[in-house]
């Protein structure tokens, strides 16, 4: 049970982060950062069908946090997940098409090692 | 001003500064407005009545506030980039535990943030943009 919902989350949120990337490169970059330009933006990421995706698929993680939480203690939880660095770093190469240097590679790797120690 | 194979620039730091500072004070306040709330059992008043709860409220505002600032950082830069780079709210909550609740800290809490630290380091490193695309928004 308790691996089953860690598969969950990954699977969730690597979801919403692709669908969210996907749909916030489709709109293209922000730059203009006053008001006014922020709410149009805003507006028109709203109507974005990949961003609408990302945040279900967001709300689904989120609510397997939940469950995990109840079954799991945080100190599981945390590491346990922490493997999503490195499974949406590389389906940020193969789907997203990013190009991943070895140096990123090992910050990537880095950082989910210290996830999993922090949470420990 | 295209983003391609910018290095780590001015906007991208400010911006990743609010996704980092956003998520740690809104984590910490709806831990600190949900705890001793009991609400999971006491039904959908219960639930209902969490909302009115000032920290909880200002908790979701800044958590509103850090999906938003992300969304703008994943409109230029890499999702490989954003990941680690703002993975670096993990230590800030360490500090925060340490110096503002005087917690305890293991020593495999502070290797794993320098672990977190260098990673960022590493990552902030590499161009932000690696993919091609559309640059800016119509």
């Amino acid at each position: 049970m308790k691996w089953a919902l860690v598969a969950a989350i990954v699977a969730a949120t690597t979801c919403a982060d692709l669908f969210q990337t996907l749909g916030m490169k489709r709109h293209g970059e922000i730059h203009d950062f006053r008001v006014g330009a922020l709410g149009r933006a805003l507006g028109k990421v709203a109507q974005n069908p990949f961003v609408s995706a990302s945040i279900l698929f967001m709300a689904v993680s989120f609510f397997a946090f939940l469950a995990l939480l109840s079954v799991a203690d945080l100190s599981f939880a945390v590491p346990a997940t922490a493997a999503s660095y490195v499974v949406e770093t590389v389906l940020a190469r193969s789907i997203l098409r990013e190009r991943i240097s070895r140096k990123r590679w090992a910050g990537a790797l880095l950082v989910a090692c210290g996830v999993a120690l922090v949470a420990l | 001003m295209s983003g391609y194979g910018r290095p780590l620039g001015l906007k991208t730091l400010l911006v990743s500064a609010v996704v980092v500072v956003s998520n740690v004070g809104g984590n910490a306040l709806l831990s600190r407005g949900l705890k001793g709330q009991g609400a999971f059992s006491s039904g959908p008043l219960g639930w209902l009545s969490i909302f009115l709860n000032p920290w909880v409220a200002a908790g979701i505002s800044l958590l509103v506030l850090w999906m938003l600032s992300r969304m703008t950082l994943l409109s230029w830069a890499d999702l490989s980039y954003v990941l680690p780079l703002t993975a670096s709210g993990y230590v800030l909550t360490v500090l925060a535990g340490k110096f503002l609740l005087a917690e305890q800290v293991s020593w495999q809490r502070w290797a794993g943030s320098l672990l977190i630290v260098a990673g960022a380091f590493l990552v902030g490193g590499t161009p932000i943009r690696t993919t091609g695309g559309r640059r800016k928004a119509p």
